[in-house]
């Protein structure tokens, strides 16, 4: 088994350097470099030379993206052509935000998705299945800048009881967020409920449906025990590769959300990045994005490992 | 006994679609909003640039039937051709990104071995970016114009239905009758064109329908933000990002594309339901991208 | 009073368009204490949802549509649940078909054993374990303490029925249920099984009700049968007297569609296929297929009578049922003369592996240290010979046999073709010619004609392949092809789906001989389909080798089967050859310690004959590296030879051949068969 984890991780790490080289070829492709950002409209000429020689801009590509590699790993992200930070201190504080923001969300969301998704596979096609499988596929296919944007009317324009936008400064301490974040935490929370209560449900029913749940019942296992012993732990490992999607999703895949509500977290701060053509930061915010993503589902991918006994025995697989 | 003959025609797979009535409301939805796609520069009362000082968020009335908005442009018209240019950018890429990406799936399917290896590392670096840096890195570049978005979005959406497509081929390539055709001496585009491709359909026809809900759903989220669409043109995300700032006072001017955009991406979903239900499909939940 | 009494019980289901079709009607059944009851039928003939019903449970779908089950004096379709959990398991406990999938996956088989105990045994909590421990070692589980600690996946099939059986015993119920326990395990994994539940029987006294098709494994095991047929009781009656006077067309019919051991000869086929559910009319619903049926039978339903000596009957005229002429068919005379022609096919040292080798193996360009999965196959087959191959699970034989066509490239040794030609190795690398005269035909009927493709596609391949036919005379030769296999033209249009399992097999065999195949590579062909379409295929497969001179190797795990068919037989353990020869003399002793015993594990349909079981049913993972194969298993081992050594090929001037260090005189039936379970 151990090999088996090693070989995980071993891909994982694969995965993150071809993300890596991809990101670096995506931007090396576009026009303009750190130094036209940089010079703006001076970026011409002899300034621009000696830029670039300054920079290390005019060196080979394969050389500059080993350096950028490097000095990545060691924690060196480089620095922002727009405002002149350190980047790694930039993007400190906005990911400190979003995970605040991403983390909350599964707090609310992950208990209530799979509470529902086991309530509406047990209630299978009763109203109560019907009613949370409407609102579930309704919080699927309702884009995520109408839901907040429907949000922030009713609950901060029509009832006032929430503020609507977010207008803490990124560097403040967690504690200030609150309840700025209420509502940006429910935007997020109904997507990503809505996706694993449906995963969860239709696991469920698979289970429910099987051949040793059918006897468990025939060996006269009464119902609330066969549904924690024997239902439960098969159809909730399924329900961990989603879960792990959602995640990854969560830090990447918010930034409408952010924003929506004007929330400094990375998703911001990479829009803002690409507005400003801000390659350094770009790449940056890529590469950390990618590898939260990457790291996210070998975590789910190793769970799954040890949770399955059908998978931790390969050895022993056969019959 | 299985209901007689799988392969159906089109027309009767329609049909069986809409005796269900997640079907019926689905197709009623898609059809009705293609139509307005295509008819509305002739249905529309207002010119959609006409701006008017005086008319600035004027509520619904008989001559505004759905009100105007922040710079008195009539609202109706607006949503009425606001579908326009997301439906047609969506409705060509859609099929691009299910072809290529279905059959590129599909021959990784068959093949396996060092090239499938290698492409699905490749897929999986791709997909660890998110939708929307890749999207708007292209666009930054390259600028919002419908010949740019077309190929992207056909290019980075195909790239999730090789996964699905290959998936797909993986559970019939197991079965004996690939075998037969292999031993029999058939060459592998032959096999890809007679056995797999048939029985892989279905998956990929549900998983188009969903794939062309998920582009809408980008393409606006991109107009919302800034990137897409460029005023004048009316466009829905464009719609609801201009009028955030003034919903609670003049809440027509948002919801109303709102709730054309809503329902064309319920309708699909709706559609793709009843479709999967018709075929057979075993639709598994994923998250877009 | 009986233990379980089933009256007048009907079961349907609605149809799309709302009628009830009925998968079980007016069924009386009782069993009593200590009885042992096997229901027989084939698909659709309701006899699962009969157990089932016994329980009390019903498939999603399945309604009452009349008639009570009693368990004693309780009503199971009216129970509440408490009382139907504590007498499911408890008081009646089932047996289900597939094991694997009937255990919980995440759960230890020790733990899924103490529910069940804890469930239902009277004993206190400090006991229970032990009591587990103690089941396992009453099904004959070696090592109960290492089995209770693995995951139902980690178990071989025999193990896991055992492990279903203590599971079921936990309750010391008073009636077992048991649907179809042994399909799919080996046979002499099953014969041990039966063995198992006849002591069980006799030791504890509990009732059995046993479902199966495998009318041999009920007479091991039963002391009535009761057949079923499209939902219906046609006959019931003491054991002997069903199986030696069947008072019924079918039961007559289905008999004699069964191969013997004992038979050189087809069984005769019952013609057509069970009607589905609902599909019976006014009348018997045996009469379209039966040869006494008169207008009487098509117009009122026969009752289930009583006959004097205690059977029951649902026929009008059974009295005439001993007038049914069964007539086996003869082999094919051509099939007599196969010595001495040209070989078709020879495979020179063939050897398998499905090895791989691991990282620092690829890397260094080594090959995998472990014997190979199949080696040293050495074969002649000649033209027009049909050779049997036979094995149990991990004898390699289907693995030979897509080494042949081409599927699976041998990592060692030769195949060659007919005039001299060598074979290549690879389907990819082969002329068209090569993969014209080779053709293989799958198992499972189902899974090998592509569901999308309708019979006129499925057969436009070959002949579009090989001979380039399109148009008018791709279609009249297909329409050829279909009545050759008995199948009207009418077929061209169906899809698979729309057709029975037997019939699917039967645009199989058309596709294969689309191609004038020299060779026909049959894998399994029989054994998905039911027992009364089983004797048809054979004797179409028989037909068409008649007709085209066809050579075959016919690989099955049925050996009855294979004496039906072949000329040659040769048996396989473990991926090697022990024994082979021509069928009479390979069925016949002197045999390979390994032939004998899979003979005498084979159950036929005889009352009171009982298997003679030598080896135990461990099964082997893998072919030991040096020496004979069989020498963990042996009943006969002679000693550190077997281990060390690979035995001699005794040949005698017939050509059968026994691959063994005893000498072919001492190799005579073993002195167990005196010593044999009754």
């Amino acid at each position: 088994m151990l090999r088996m984890i090693l070989r995980r991780l071993m891909l994982g790490a694969i995965t993150v350097g071809l993300v890596s080289l991809i990101i670096f070829a995506a931007v090396e492709a576009l026009p303009g470099d750190a130094c036209t950002a940089l010079l703006k409209q001076d970026a011409q000429g002899q300034r621009l030379l000696n830029c670039r020689q300054e920079l290390g801009l005019d060196r080979a590509a394969p050389l500059r993206y080993l350096d950028w590699a490097s000095a990545a790993l060691r924690g060196d992200l480089g620095f922002s052509a727009h405002s002149t930070k350190r980047i790694s201190v930039l993007v400190a504080d906005r990911l400190k935000n979003s995970l605040l923001l991403g983390i909350t969300a599964l707090a609310v969301g992950l208990p209530l998705a799979f509470i529902a998704g086991i309530l509406a596979a047990l209630r299978r096609d009763k109203w109560l299945d019907l009613v949370l499988s409407a609102l579930a596929i309704g919080a699927m296919t309702i884009p995520e800048f109408v839901s907040a944007t429907l949000l922030i009317l009713v609950f901060s324009g029509w009832l006032g009881w929430l503020p609507g936008i977010v207008l803490t400064p990124a560097d403040a301490p967690l504690s200030k967020f609150f309840p700025e974040i209420i509502l940006p935490v429910a935007a997020l929370a109904m997507v990503m409920t809505a996706h694993i209560l449906r995963t969860v449900r239709s696991s469920m029913i698979e289970v429910l449906d099987s051949d040793y749940v059918r006897m468990a019942t025939l060996k006269g296992v009464p119902y609330r025990t066969m549904v924690w012993r024997h239902v439960l732990p098969n159809a909730l490992l399924p329900a961990i590769n989603v879960v792990a999607l959602t995640v990854a999703w969560l830090l990447g895949g918010v930034v409408v959300i952010e924003m929506v509500f004007n929330y400094p977290g990375l998703g911001r701060l990479m829009i803002g990045a690409i507005s400003d053509r801000d390659l350094a930061l770009v790449q940056a915010i890529a590469l950390i994005v990618a590898s939260v993503y990457v790291v996210v589902n070998l975590t789910a991918d190793l769970l799954t490992l040890v949770a399955n006994p059908r998978l931790r025995t390969a050895a022993g697989r056969r019959t | 006994m299985k209901g007689a003959g799988q392969s159906r025609g089109v027309i009767r797979t329609l049909r069986e679609m809409a005796s269900r009535p997640s079907g019926a409301i689905g197709l009623f939805l898609v059809l009705l909003h293609v139509f307005i796609a295509i008819a509305s520069p002739w249905l529309v009362p207002f010119d959609f640039k006409a701006i008017s000082a005086s008319l600035i968020l004027s509520p619904p009335d008989s001559t505004h039937w759905w009100g105007t908005d922040h710079l008195g442009r009539d609202v109706l018209t607006r949503t009425l051709l606001g579908g326009r240019e997301a439906i047609l950018v969506t409705l060509v890429a859609t099929p691009l990104a299910v072809l290529w990406g279905g059959f590129v799936g599909i021959y990784l399917g068959l093949v396996g071995g060092k090239l499938d290896d290698v492409l699905m590392r490749v897929v999986d670096a791709f997909l660890a970016l998110p939708w929307i840096l890749k999207m708007l890195l292209l666009i930054a570049t390259f600028g919002s114009g419908i010949e740019v978005l077309i190929p992207t979005l056909a290019v980075f959406y195909g790239i999730p239905v090789i996964r699905i497509a290959r998936a797909a081929a993986h559970n019939v390539v197991a079965r004996d009758f690939v075998l037969a055709a292999r031993a029999r001496g058939h060459g592998r585009l032959a096999i890809i064109r007679r056995e797999l491709l048939p029985n892989v359909l279905d998956a990929l026809m549900v998983e188009g329908a969903m794939r062309w809900s998920w582009m809408l759903l980008a393409f606006s989220s991109l107009s919302f933000l800034g990137f897409g669409v460029s005023p004048p043109t009316p466009d829905w995300g464009l719609m609801v990002a201009d009028s955030r700032t003034f919903l609670a006072i003049a809440p027509w001017s948002g919801l109303y594309p709102i709730v054309a955009l809503s329902s064309l991406i319920i309708g699909i979903n709706l559609t793709a339901d009843a479709l999967a239900k018709t075929l057979g499909v075993d639709r598994a939940q994923k998250a877009p991208i | 009073m009986p233990l379980i009494d089933i009256r007048d019980l009907s079961i349907g289901f609605a149809s799309r368009a709302g009628a009830m079709l009925p998968v079980l009607r007016n069924i009386d059944f009782q069993i009593r204490r200590g009885e042992t009851v096997g229901l027989v039928g084939e698909s659709g003939s309701g006899k699962s949802t009969l157990a089932l019903a016994a329980m009390g449970y019903l498939k999603t779908g399945l309604q009452v549509m009349g008639g009570s089950v009693h368990f004693g004096e309780h009503e199971m379709f009216s129970l509440s649940r408490p009382a139907l959990e504590s007498i499911r398991g408890g008081e009646v406990a089932l047996v289900p078909q597939n094991s694997g999938q009937s255990l919980t996956p995440t759960l230890r088989v020790g733990r899924q054993l103490l529910e069940a105990v804890a469930l239902h045994s009277a004993l206190p909590p400090a006991q229970h374990a032990h009591r587990v421990t103690e089941l396992l070692r009453q099904v004959r589980l070696p090592e109960p303490e290492t089995i209770a600690a693995r995951y139902p996946h980690e178990l071989s099939g025999g193990q896991q029925q055992r492990v279903a059986i203590a599971m079921a015993l936990a309750g010391e119920p008073d009636v077992l249920l048991l649907d179809e326990p042994t399909t799919g395990l080996d046979v002499t994994t099953q014969a041990h099984i039966l063995e198992l539940l006849r002591d069980i029987n006799r030791q504890t006294g509990t009732a059995m009700v046993y479902v199966s098709h495998d009318l041999g494994a009920i007479a091991r095991v039963c002391d009535r049968v009761v057949v079923l047929y499209a939902g219906e009781v046609v006959l019931a009656g003491s054991t002997r007297q069903v199986l030696l006077t069947p008072a019924h067309p079918y039961a007559r019919g289905l008999l004699a569609s069964i191969p013997r051991l004992s038979e050189a000869s087809l069984p005769s086929a019952l013609p057509g296929r069970p009607p589905m559910p609902g599909g019976a009319g006014a009348g018997c619903s045996f009469a379209d297929r039966c040869g006494l049926a008169e207008p009487t039978c098509r117009s009122s339903r026969p009752p289930l009578l009583a006959l004097a000596d205690g059977a029951s009957t649902r026929c009008h005229f059974h009295e005439r049922t001993s007038e049914l002429v069964v007539t086996r068919p003869k082999l094919s005379a051509a099939s007599a003369q196969v010595a001495g022609l040209a070989p078709a096919l020879t495979l020179d040292g063939l050897a398998i592996s499905y090895a791989r080798a691991n990282l620092l193996q690829q890397l260094l360009g080594r090959r995998p240290d472990v014997p190979h999965t199949v080696a040293d196959i050495n074969l002649r087959v000649s033209a027009g010979e049909t050779i049997g191959l036979v094995g149990e699970s991990g004898s390699g034989k289907s693995s030979i046999l897509k080494a042949v066509a081409g599927l699976n490239p041998p990592v060692a040794g030769q195949l060659g073709l007919g005039g001299g030609d060598a074979l290549a190795p690879n389907v990819d690398q082969r002329p068209p010619d090569h993969l014209r005269r080779i053709q293989l035909i799958f198992q499972n009927p189902d899974d090998s004609l592509n569901p999308r493709h309708t019979v006129a596609e499925i057969l436009a391949q070959p002949l579009q392949l090989y001979f380039g036919l399109s148009g008018d005379a791709l279609h009249a030769r297909s329409v050829e092809l279909l009545e050759r296999v008995r199948l009207g033209a009418h077929y061209l249009d169906r899809l698979p789906s729309q057709m029975s399992g037997g019939e699917k097999q039967r645009i199989a065999i058309a596709r294969a001989f689309a191609a004038e195949p020299d060779i026909v590579l049959c894998d399994e062909v029989t054994s998905a389909l039911d027992v009364s379409v089983q004797a048809a295929v054979l004797e179409l497969l028989n037909e068409l080798k008649r007709d085209k001179g066809t050579t075959y190797l016919f690989v099955s795990h049925d050996l009855a089967v294979v004496r039906a068919l072949a000329d040659r037989v040769a048996v396989l353990y473990q991926g090697r050859l022990c024994e082979i020869g021509p069928a009479a003399e390979v069925y016949a002793t002197p045999s390979h310690p390994y032939t004998e015993v899979l003979l005498g594990a084979v159950l036929e349909p005889v009352p009171d004959k009982a298997p003679i079981l030598l080896a135990d049913d461990i099964v082997e993972l893998a072919p030991p590296a040096q020496g004979c194969p069989f020498q963990r298993r042996c009943p006969k081992k002679v000693g550190d030879i077997c281990v060390t050594t690979a035995p001699p090929w005794q040949m005698a001037p017939s050509g059968h051949g026994i691959c063994c260090h005893i000498p072919r005189n001492q190799l005579m039936p073993s002195d167990m068969e005196a010593q044999g379970h009754d």
